[in-house]
């Protein structure tokens, strides 16, 4: 693929925000709330090119200030969670998970939101990252260069999970598009400033961008950064009692994305051992020493990087995308 | 000031995870009765998970604050099947550490205690007391590269209500930042070694030094500020302003900004020049505290030494 080819991608009609998927990350708990408000006096506006709706994603888990009630609901996006049985002693976020599939899906179906932008915090030194689970999504990869253009003094970073569509969990994957934006850090339960600011501005953006994109604007290719995650760390344990023996080292602390080397301080024991990398290659860490992954066995994750190549895009015309609508169909007859 | 002299100091208590969410008094705990700690010199150590279920489920409290449950009404209200689990805990502990005000309760208590908030080191005390402020400027003086700080809130013994009123002299070590729920090697390292300073000094007091005269400067709390609300949900409608956010001790004047709204209107500090603590600190949404105000005072203390019979 050329850098100047230009690829067609269809209009995103609809985007859908969420906020408090975790009901103790609260920057996009507080954004939601506020986003609801000013919604409600701007009914009248003209004309949108854009419907947004904005969704308060775990309300219990919100009202709680926990993460989650009974279950971790970002985890609960798998279509065999998504179209398994239903019983009444379901966990309230399963209960609750296929309530945001019906309102913003069906996952996989025609009638799922175009975009679905789904906000955290970490209690990681990560800066701002969008989390996705495609290399190759340029929807996705655009709106990263667009806000790393228009926001230039938060560190940007896009990561990758490499997770199948049919083994993707979260609640980003129900829409046609959709990626988190994770900012940190931020203690959970806590709401600071410019992390609320941060995470406000890059809202806007990523509406106007795709306002932008849906009247017909032309965005340039060029190289993105993407950071593909390899394998996770977990803690030292206590064989016994599994609780942690050691904590992240203070050369590691808040290094988020500096890369690791081979025999680099990993952990620092409790009474003062340094315990170092053991792996072969040098990695980039990320969530090193976030709060929620503790019980999930993971101390840091490592990733790879490497530049992608992204084309120039703009929206398809009407009747660029009714030409592809009859070749899907004559498709179909075949 | 004429020279002081106290009893030996031959029994302390260091007790974390009275916060189960507050991690390094909950590991520092752990790790000491790993290794079996009971006596360094001639001090002998208890040290104590004050509170267990909070910590298993790393949360704060399971039914109420612990370290609200020391006032002398909660230590000797009855116990029914209704009772709060830290409401009994409380009364265990008076037991095992205090009773409280008795010539039996520990000579000394330290409670570990994180905060969310920019606080460093910092000591919390409720009474002056001159063995603390000795503590204190030892500690400070130990530790040159670690903001060292105290604050002071005047309590009498019958209200006070934190884990810290059971030992005959005591303070909390609270240090900062560090999210609840999350483990820092640096700070970690940094509360080890205010124990450890504070071990040291019991076993120099115990063996017959003197320790000088001197004054050190502390923070009394007067008043706290709560965030401005939605009066008809209640819920927060602002942040802490950045400018005053992890600027914890630092003097805040009349009209310095103190919130930044979610919609991005600046509230301004009114009122006297104090000293802000615990800003931004995650408990505190609950119990409607957005920062505390303080004074800055300096506390004289006279030459302290052990009473030799």
């Amino acid at each position: 693929m050329e850098v100047d080819e230009l690829m067609c991608l269809p209009r995103l009609p609809r985007v859908a925000v969420c906020g408090g998927t975790h009901g103790n990350e609260l920057s996009g708990v507080y954004l939601v709330r506020e986003l609801l408000k000013v919604e409600k006096k701007a009914v009248e506006e003209e004309e949108e090119p854009v419907s947004v709706m904005i969704v308060l994603s775990n309300p219990r888990a919100t009202q709680q200030c926990h993460r989650y009630v009974d279950t971790d609901l970002n985890r609960c996006f798998t279509h065999a969670t998504l179209n398994g049985p239903i019983s009444d002693t379901d966990p309230y976020e399963i209960i609750r998970s296929r309530e945001l599939n019906a309102l913003l899906g069906p996952k996989g179906s025609r009638q799922a939101v175009d975009l679905v932008c789904d906000l955290h915090n970490t209690t990681a030194n990560m800066g701002m990252c969008f989390i996705t689970y495609s290399d190759c999504d340029w929807i996705c990869l655009h709106i990263f260069r667009h806000l790393q253009k228009e926001i230039p003094d938060i560190p940007m970073r896009f990561i990758h999970f490499d997770v199948s569509n049919k083994e993707s969990y979260s609640l980003d994957s129900v829409g046609k598009h959709g990626f988190a934006m994770e900012i940190g850090p931020q203690p959970h339960g806590v709401v600071r400033s410019n992390i609320y600011t941060a995470m406000k501005g890059g809202v806007q953006h990523m509406l106007d961008w795709v306002r932008l994109f849906n009247s017909g604007a032309i965005f340039r290719g060029g190289f993105v950064d993407v950071f593909t995650m390899v394998k996770h760390i977990d803690y030292p344990r206590d064989s016994v009692t599994h609780n942690i023996t050691a904590a992240i080292h203070p050369h590691l602390q808040d290094r988020d994305f500096c890369l690791l080397h081979p025999d680099d301080p990993l952990f620092q024991t409790f009474s003062g051992e340094t315990l170092r990398y053991k792996g072969k290659e040098p990695l980039y860490p990320f969530f090193i020493n976030e709060c929620a992954y503790y019980e999930k066995g993971i101390a840091l994750s490592l990733a790879r990087k490497r530049r992608v190549m992204i084309p120039s895009i703009r929206v398809e015309t009407e009747q660029e995308q009714q030409a592809n609508h009859q070749q899907y169909s004559s498709e179909d007859e075949n | 000031m004429e020279p002081v002299s106290f009893p030996p100091l031959s029994s302390i208590a260091i007790c974390g995870g009275t916060h189960g969410n507050e991690l390094t008094g909950v590991y520092l705990v752990r790790e000491m009765q790993k290794q079996k700690v009971d006596k360094i010199g001639s001090v002998s150590i208890s040290t104590v998970l004050s509170n267990p279920r909070a910590v298993d489920v790393c949360r704060r409290y399971t039914e109420t604050d612990l370290n609200r449950c020391f006032t002398d009404a909660l230590l000797s209200s009855p116990i029914t099947d209704s009772t709060p689990y830290e409401v009994k805990r409380a009364q265990e502990l008076n037991a095992q550490l205090g009773p409280k005000g008795s010539e039996k309760a520990v000579d000394m208590l330290i409670d570990l205690h994180n905060t969310t908030s920019n606080m460093g080191l910092c000591l919390i005390f409720y009474t002056v007391d001159y063995l603390n402020l000795q503590i204190f400027k030892y500690i400070q003086s130990k530790m040159p590269s670690v903001p060292v700080r105290a604050m002071q809130l005047e309590i009498p013994l019958s209200d006070a209500y934190s884990l810290d009123a059971l030992g005959k002299h005591s303070f909390s070590i609270e240090v900062g930042p560090q999210p609840n729920g999350v483990l820092r090697a640096d700070i970690f390292n940094i509360v080890k070694e205010a124990v450890d300073h504070t071990i040291a000094w019991l076993q120099e007091f115990n063996s017959g030094s003197t320790f000088e005269a001197g004054e050190v400067e502390a923070f009394t709390v007067v008043k706290s500020v709560d965030y401005p609300r939605d009066p008809v949900t209640g819920e927060i409608s602002a942040a802490i302003h950045p400018q005053l956010q992890d600027n914890d001790f630092k003097l805040l004047k009349p009209g310095d900004p103190v919130f930044l709204s979610f919609s991005g209107e600046t509230v301004k500090h009114e009122g006297e020049e104090l000293y802000p603590l615990f800003v931004n600190e995650c408990a505190y949404y609950e119990k409607k505290i957005a920062f505390h105000l303080a004074q800055k005072r300096t506390f004289k203390f006279p030459s302290i030494r052990m009473k030799k019979d």
